[in-house]
């Protein structure tokens, strides 16, 4: 294998890892509550700037900014979830869908006012910011540590939902809301873990993004976030594992298809919308999706 | 135990219990039978606190639940089998019984329950492993009521146990509800298959569009003119 080709491949790793931990907080929501939550790609903007503020501005030590920013995302999409998705629980699945799209301008206009439109860059921290050298590409300490990081995440999401109390009632409640009340489950608790947990892996997201692409501006979650909801949906919304994929098809595929077919970079976007267009006709509930036929 | 006074729920507009009145002593079985639409499961979802009501009470041990939230009225004691059965299809069953437990924290007496509901339901020994989606229908509803029961329920509500079950599978069911009530269950079921109800019940109420229009011993219920035409499909010549 020559060295480009290895470099590209560990870039598309990358990429595919940053994608596959925001769309795992699409399909975890999607799970639970069937809506597509279009929030979510700027609450991966919010934890970005949150990063930025924290570590630029307050100069926080970088493991503790991250602690920080992973931690008041979490809040933050409980919040949005509290106060726009929640009110109309009970009403049709599209007012929650607009809603969602609300929360989405929202989120772009604040920051917009905020912290102006105006590019910030990205602190650069030394520590990832160094290369090391193999087999005689330099590659950056950061291209290993995103997917290191989202496999050592994924495992810990895979033992939760699997194994714990808490993935049991996650699992109960996307199936049958009423049942589960009468379970005891709190619903209400059970969904603000999951929107918690889903803002959480965007923050990480969002700060490893930041670090390969240093740069932080209030429309930097919609393109992402559309990519990221195409993983989902490649995976098969609703499954964890399924977004891990997809995630990892549109990363690796996107800067292949770059590497290899260079003069066709400019339809890097629009390859991941023609992957969604095909996937939804040959195969409309994704790779691992779910079957939608039920004993009665 | 569970009293209902006056209960009235109503539906957009619509009045699905028109004042009830009812009383579930300890111990006993109580049937609540009636066709559909008469507002069966309307009485138990209220209870449950799914529904809200519009006026009455529900009073259980002496203390008043109504309005209460669903995960508190489980807390005191009060389980309900859906309708439906309802279990859990991506759980498995042994994962559909640890969530029946959900507010216990007792690990080693949930344990000991798993497997006494093993005992009266053999055949969820041997699929503890599986999906419950993949059950039949008699092995989900003994699923829903081994769920019920790892609550420790003091009362357990059943919302149409028979349905779309085997005749021999209901017999078993039936006799399992005895059973669990033997153990100290009170139980207050909700049958169309008013015959088997009456069987087994204490007392039983007849709910007809939203009133309670007859109540009596299961028995008496049984020997009833009218509950014979009406739900036990006999004619007064018949024998039974």
């Amino acid at each position: 294998m020559s060295s480009t080709t290895l470099q590209h491949l560990a870039n598309g790793v990358s990429l595919g890892s940053l994608y596959a931990l925001v769309a795992i907080g699409y399909t975890m929501v999607y799970g639970i509550l069937r809506m597509i939550n279009f929030a979510h790609g700027d609450i991966f903007m919010m934890a970005a700037y949150f990063a930025f503020f924290g570590i630029a501005t307050f100069r926080v030590p970088w493991p503790f900014a991250f602690i920080g920013v992973i931690l008041a995302t979490a809040l933050l999409g409980m919040l949005v979830e509290r106060s726009a998705y929640r009110p109309l629980r009970d009403a049709p699945k599209n007012s929650i869908l607009i809603s969602a799209i609300g929360v989405s301008f929202l989120l772009e206009n604040l920051a917009n006012y905020l912290f102006s439109g105006k590019p910030k860059a990205f602190p650069e921290i030394t520590f990832f910011a160094n290369t090391v050298v193999i087999g005689g590409v330099s590659i950056q300490v950061i291209t290993f540590f995103i997917p290191a990081v989202t496999m050592i995440i994924l495992a810990i999401l895979l033992y939760i939902i699997n194994r714990t109390k808490l993935g049991m009632a996650m699992r109960a409640v996307s199936k049958d809301y009423e049942t589960a009340m009468v379970m005891g489950i709190d619903i209400n608790k059970v969904i603000a873990a999951t929107f918690a947990i889903g803002s959480g892996l965007a923050a990480m997201g969002a700060i490893m993004w930041g670090i390969k692409y240093p740069q932080v501006q209030p429309m930097m979650g919609v393109m992402p976030g559309l990519k990221c909801f195409i993983a989902a949906v490649i995976g098969g919304i609703g499954n964890i594992k399924g977004a891990v994929i997809g995630g990892f098809i549109l990363g690796l595929g996107e800067i292949l298809l770059v590497a290899k077919l260079s003069s066709l970079t400019g339809y890097r976007d629009a390859f991941a919308f023609i992957l969604l267009i095909l996937i939804l006709i040959f195969r409309p509930t994704g790779i691992l999706g779910e079957k939608t036929t039920e004993k009665v | 135990m569970l009293r209902i006074e006056n209960l009235t729920v109503a539906y957009g507009g619509i009045e699905a219990l028109k004042g009830i009145t009812l009383e579930v002593p300890e111990g006993n079985i109580v049937t609540l039978i009636g066709a559909n639409g008469a507002g069966k499961s309307t009485t138990l979802r209220s209870i449950m606190g799914l529904v809200k009501s519009r006026s009455g009470k529900v009073m259980y041990q002496g203390e008043e639940i109504t309005g209460m939230k669903t995960s508190e009225i489980v807390a005191k004691g009060i389980t309900l089998v859906p309708e439906g059965r309802r279990v859990f299809p991506n759980l498995s069953v042994v994962e559909n019984l640890m969530i029946g437990a959900y507010l216990r924290t007792d690990r080693e007496e949930i344990q000991k329950d798993i497997q006494w509901v093993y005992d009266l339901f053999p055949r969820l020994r041997e699929r503890s492993w599986q999906m419950a989606g993949t059950l039949s229908g008699g092995e989900q509803q003994m699923l829903a009521v081994g769920r019920a029961l790892m609550s420790r329920p003091k009362i357990m509500m059943m919302d149409e146990p028979s349905l779309g079950l085997a005749p021999l599978v209901v017999k078993h069911i039936f006799s399992i509800i005895k059973e669990i009530r033997d153990r100290g269950v009170t139980i207050l079921l909700i049958e169309q298959n008013a015959n088997v109800a009456l069987h087994i019940a204490d007392w039983g109420y007849v709910l007809e569009t939203g009133n309670i229009v007859l109540s009596g011993k299961g028995r008496e219920l049984l020997e009833n003119e009218e509950v014979k035409s009406a739900y036990l499909g006999k004619k007064k010549e018949k024998a039974k």
